[in-house]
């Protein structure tokens, strides 16, 4: 930080976190510059479609459409008049502590392959998160998506994965992508939750703090209803059936204990399973930082900052908890980052709305957690022949083998002799299922870099990289 | 007739443009991924794995799970749900690492 310079942050990530910090930072004269991967603002939960397909009423495949209208008005003018700089299709592999600032290191188009620096003197990790999926017989077939990435393609870029869809797994992302692939011309032939929301009562003081939660869940709810999806409480999907694609699923419910009931399974013919079983923050950013974690996500203090000095943290990455908690949590960071850098004292009475959002949506979605969670006993009904790690097609049998015949008893030996999690996406999606199987904790991976990047790029002098943004 | 995405938000693309898929004309429409063309196409998978050689498409539709690998225009090992789709792109399934074969 020098002498009479302006301060300079960096954000990470462009959804409601990332750009809740980087307006309250630039309302308070920090020069911001946000790095996301997309080639637009929004994040997942406000993805767009692309310009180029003239969408006239993109609110139709939203909620609370007005709220990211008023932010991205916002945005752009902070973008027009030079106090905030928006980097697109930016894929930030590391971020580097040097003495007194930071530079953050990205991978620049949809190829990844240019490299590209900014250097500030604070980072926001607004890195959002990803979703869990539970392996079980057949997940592996074309036609079987993840719930998110089939509401991803259909925000994105207007496309369905068929005609008849099931919506299976936990939690309440289901609700909206069952809803919006309905609304898009698409049959659900069932919606499987295997959770009994009709537990959520034990938790009614919170629920009644939460009315706008309530309401949107019972617009969904209605929705479902009006396009007559027919709605399965306690079931899981035990099958999907396909040789070259999915053909259909077959579905059992599930006793108290989460075991599936002998004699209730039932075949549905479908083209699409879209499958989901909770998310996960994003936190290789700040495992490489040296942040300390709470769980599985970034531990932050009350200003949003984690335990490294000039590093703070808001959004998925550090808890999931939805939009509205992202964006009240950016705001926060984005205060606390102007205060620190001009050398004020923070004035929580700036945020006192915001803060007492966080603490009501956090409650709400600890209320959540605990009712949407996924059937006790879901490694018995994954068989053998089962690929687990789908880059490196390892099967539920060699991780049974690993574990019971050569003793493994950590994820960590698991991948050193199966190689489950070594692939492209790093165990990024089979973690939770290796670990379910293996009967060991799913605990976080520490990777060297967020994404595979070229060997060019981290053979390259740095002080020698094109772009290079101060 | 059955309602589309494009008639939900009310969409009024640009003019389409082609690309192929093994050989296959697919059309485009302004704005799409790889993966989004091919899903219009009614195609859900475009690569075989390295082991097993099954079939694999989209997965997590957000660039996180590296399921949707494709060879466009000889390139192998891009995300079709993240690389949009040029008018004229050759997009070839791919088998394997890509890097052997017919690819």
């Amino acid at each position: 930080m020098g002498g009479t310079e302006q301060h300079t942050l960096v954000v990470i990530g462009a959804g409601p976190a990332g750009i809740a910090a980087a307006l309250a930072a630039a309302d308070a004269g920090v020069r911001v510059t946000i790095v996301d991967s997309a080639p637009q603002a929004g994040g997942q939960f406000y993805r767009r479609p692309a310009a180029g397909l003239g969408a006239r009423r993109p609110q139709a495949l939203h909620h609370a459409w007005g709220t990211w209208e008023s932010l991205n008005a916002r945005l752009q003018a902070h973008i027009a008049a030079d106090r905030i700089r928006h980097l697109t299709d930016h894929h930030v592999w590391f971020v580097e502590r040097l003495e007194t600032a930071f530079t953050v290191h990205a991978l620049v188009g949809p190829e990844q392959t240019d490299p590209d620096t900014v250097t500030a003197d604070a980072v926001v990790l607004a890195t959002g998160g990803y979703e869990k999926v539970l392996p079980f017989p057949g997940w592996t077939l074309p036609g079987v998506v993840t719930a998110g990435g089939a509401q991803a393609m259909l925000k994105g870029g207007l496309v369905l994965p068929g005609r008849t869809v099931v919506v299976a797994g936990t939690g309440p992302l289901l609700m909206p992508v069952a809803a919006g692939l309905a609304a898009a011309g698409a049959t659900i032939a069932a919606y499987i939750e295997s959770a009994d929301p009709k537990s959520l009562v034990r938790h009614a003081s919170t629920l009644a703090r939460n009315p706008a939660k309530l309401a949107e869940g019972a617009q969904y709810g209605a929705a479902l209803a009006r396009h007559g999806v027919p709605v399965r409480m306690r079931h899981t999907v035990v099958r999907a059936h396909g040789t070259a694609r999915l053909e259909a699923v077959t579905v059992a419910a599930l006793d108290a204990e989460g075991r599936i009931r002998p004699g209730t399974g039932r075949r549905i013919a479908c083209d699409t399973l879209a499958v989901g079983h909770g998310m996960l923050p994003h936190t290789d950013l700040a495992e490489t930082l040296g942040c300390a974690l709470d769980g599985v996500r970034v531990a932050v203090d009350a200003e949003q900052r984690t335990d490294v000095p000039g590093i703070w943290a808001a959004g998925e990455a550090t808890g999931i908890g939805g939009a509205v908690l992202s964006l009240a949590e950016g705001e926060i960071a984005g205060h606390s980052v102007a205060a620190q850098l001009q050398g004020t004292d923070p004035d929580p009475r700036g945020w006192s709305a915001a803060a007492k959002t966080r603490s009501r949506l956090r409650a709400f979605f600890a209320a959540i957690d605990t009712v949407y969670a996924p059937p006790a006993h879901w490694p018995e009904s994954v068989t053998d022949e089962t690929v687990l790690c789908r880059c490196e097609e390892v099967t539920a049998g060699e991780i049974r083998e690993a574990v019971e015949g050569l003793g493994a008893g950590d994820l960590r030996t698991v991948k050193l002799l199966t190689r489950a999690g070594m692939g492209w996406c790093q165990g990024r999606i089979c973690a939770p299922g290796v670990a379910g199987v293996a009967g060991c904790p799913a605990d976080t991976a520490r990777r060297p870099f967020a994404r595979p990047v070229p060997l060019g790029v981290l053979a390259g002098p740095a002080d020698t990289e094109p772009n290079r943004h101060h | 007739m059955r309602r589309t995405p494009l008639d939900l938000v009310r969409a009024e693309p640009g003019p389409a443009y082609t690309v192929t898929f093994d050989g296959r004309e697919i059309p485009v429409l302004p704005g799409q991924t790889a993966a989004a063309a091919l899903w219009s196409a009614g195609i859900t998978s475009w690569r075989t794995t390295r082991r097993t050689g099954e079939p694999r498409g989209v997965f997590c539709g957000i660039g996180v799970c590296f399921d949707c690998l494709v060879t466009i225009n000889g390139r192998p090992n891009q995300r079709a749900c993240l690389v949009p789709a040029e008018p004229g792109d050759v997009i070839t399934t791919q088998e394997g690492t890509g890097h052997d074969g017919r690819n």
